[in-house]
């Protein structure tokens, strides 16, 4: 399988993860990616029909706590930490483009 | 070295400070630090007032807990408030985190004097501190080495006898391979064992905190003042603390240990030796040994770099750039995200990221992650089976003594590899510790790894203690 892995897919992984990759990079984590899915091989290889998947040790269920007001962080201390905030909330660029 | 306890012990009867230790730790720290590159940053003026707090405390008699006076050092990843916590990552260089871990409120409360905060690889993703974007700790047992990873500046603060106690975490052996590789008693503690609340994320289903220390009492004392339950961490065991340091002179007598095949078969030569001696020493305790083959730990390697990597890419999504650390400006909000993982982010990081996101994507889901997961269903299965014959096990904790700097770097296989042998606790979400346990030809420590099952730490640290005992310490 991962002897399939291809650059346009590694190309494709790092957009999807927000990444840019200079063209030695995606040439670098191509092998290394590879080397890495080649060593995998050893249990996508195995038959588990039947077994059971553990996402979590114990099986946890969700915690909920009693719906009462508590302290919390201070608005202006956690924008304080933020790139940018304005009039009490974070700010970020542009995510619209102009009207047509 | 004097240990935590008897500071503790001598700080709350007056017979020393918590500011005298405090000054001892500081004069250790300026001595090495720019030599070992252990701390990222120290809060002298944080440290001396928790410590005056605690004197002022004795002085008028009020009562001061069980850490009083010890100096503690902290891995960059733990929170602590107002303290700059950096992951060792540009993309979180200067942020000063607005509350603090509950493990750091949990140390201070005890009386802990927390120092500084320790170098790690870049968001614990190494086993190293190679990948840190602020350089390598270097081992103070032999500063050409490695001090094994990601934990690798608490370990040596340590070891360097900067701290007397430290606190690490543990996703695939982030505290048991360094504290082999410098000597020092690092356990992972049962998950949810101890509160992650303040803990920046890597693996969720994986990390847990734990502590560092020279011997295994003064670890057992840290481990009980951080563990129990807290309801601000959803994955935290109901129950309080354990009892774990009026049991680290139980013994083995009795106990059934099984000898783990393939936790030590692949390992150099004078760590098998210095794990058969240990089970000699076992035997001789009076323990009953078992030889064991648990074939489906050879499989961890595998599913762990892909179950690590896959939750991994999830946690870090939140490094975007909006509400916290670095932010390159770009023309819209994509591009700015992009830009600001592409510079904030290094190497080892982005490697996971993306082999996470690959093992995630659509058409691939099943063979990678789906196997993986049922992989770890039957690693749980296997070591159940295990402990219904013995009743802990015990194997190498590393293949090797500390590395050299560049051994493994170039190749992630190789250094994933460090881990074989610590990983299946993680999965398993059991209890493991590492205990130093003789020296290599070079001179440096191996670490012997006593693995149980979950909330069996009380048993694991008697376990470590016959083998401590039985090397004059």
């Amino acid at each position: 399988m991962s002897a399939e892995l291809t650059r346009d897919d590694v190309a494709k992984v790092a957009r999807l993860a927000r990444l840019t990759l200079s063209d030695a990079e995606l040439d670098l984590f191509t092998e290394q990616l590879r080397g890495i899915l080649d060593h995998a091989e050893d249990i996508a290889a195995l038959n588990l029909e039947g077994v059971e998947a553990t996402a979590h040790p114990f099986g946890l269920t969700n915690v909920v706590r009693a719906d009462e007001v508590r302290q919390s962080l201070s608005r202006d201390e956690v924008l304080a930490a933020a790139p940018d905030a304005r009039e009490g909330r974070f700010a970020v660029p542009r995510i619209l483009g102009e009207a047509p | 070295m004097t240990s935590a306890i008897s500071i503790a012990r001598e700080v709350a009867s007056g017979a020393t400070s918590a500011e005298a230790q405090l000054e001892k730790s500081l004069e250790a720290i300026a001595a090495r630090n720019d030599e070992l590159n252990v701390f990222l940053y120290l809060d002298e003026e944080g440290a001396r007032a928790q410590a005056r707090a605690v004197d002022e405390k004795v002085r008028a008699g009020e009562p001061v807990g069980p850490l009083a006076g010890v100096p503690i050092a902290l891995k960059d990843n733990l929170c602590q408030r107002g303290v700059p916590t950096t992951c060792s990552s540009r993309i979180l260089e200067g942020w000063r985190p607005p509350y603090s871990a509950t493990v750091v409120e949990r140390v201070l409360a005890a009386g802990a004097v927390a120092v500084g905060k320790t170098n790690l690889d870049e968001f614990a993703m190494g086993s190293s501190t190679e990948t840190s974007a602020f350089g390598p700790t270097r081992n103070p047992l032999d500063p050409s080495r490695v001090p094994g990873g990601s934990s690798g500046g608490s370990a040596a603060a340590v070891a360097a006898q900067m701290t007397t106690i430290s606190l690490g975490s543990d996703t695939g052996g982030s505290i048991r391979q360094p504290a082999a590789l410098c000597g020092l008693v690092g356990m992972k503690p049962t998950y949810g064992l101890v509160s992650r609340y303040g803990l920046i994320a890597f693996s969720s289903s994986l990390d847990q905190i734990g502590p560092f220390a020279a011997n295994v009492a003064d670890a057992a004392l840290l481990l009980e003042v951080i563990a129990g339950h807290d309801p601000k961490d959803s994955t935290s065991l109901p129950e309080p603390s354990p009892s774990l340091l009026a049991h680290v002179n139980d013994g083995v007598a009795g106990k059934r240990v099984g000898v783990v095949r393939e936790l030590i078969e692949g390992a150099d030569d004078e760590v098998v030796a210095a794990v058969n001696a240990a089970v000699a020493v076992l035997r001789d305790a009076g323990a009953e040994i078992v030889e064991l083959s648990i074939p489906e730990t050879r499989l961890g390697l595998s599913a762990y770099y892909l179950l690590a990597p896959a939750e991994a890419s999830s946690n870090l999504a939140r490094f975007d750039g909006v509400r916290y650390g670095l932010r390159v400006d770009a023309e819209d909000v994509t591009a700015m995200n992009e830009a600001t993982r592409t510079l904030g982010f290094g190497a080892e990081v982005k490697r996971r990221i993306m082999l996470g996101t690959y093992a995630l994507s659509a058409g691939y889901y099943d063979a990678y992650y789906g196997q993986a997961l049922k992989v770890r269903t039957q690693m749980i299965h296997a070591f159940r089976e295990a402990y219904q014959k013995v009743d802990f096990l015990i194997g190498a904790t590393t293949p090797s003594v500390a590395f050299k700097f560049g051994e493994k770097s170039d190749n992630p296989m190789a250094m994933y590899l460090s881990d074989v042998f610590t990983i299946p606790t993680n999965l398993a979400g059991e209890a493991a510790v590492s205990v130093p346990f003789g020296h290599g030809a070079s001179g440096l420590p191996i670490g012997v790894q006593l693995l149980g099952p979950g909330r069996s730490e009380a048993m694991l640290f008697a376990g470590a203690r016959v083998l401590e005992v039985a090397e004059g310490r």
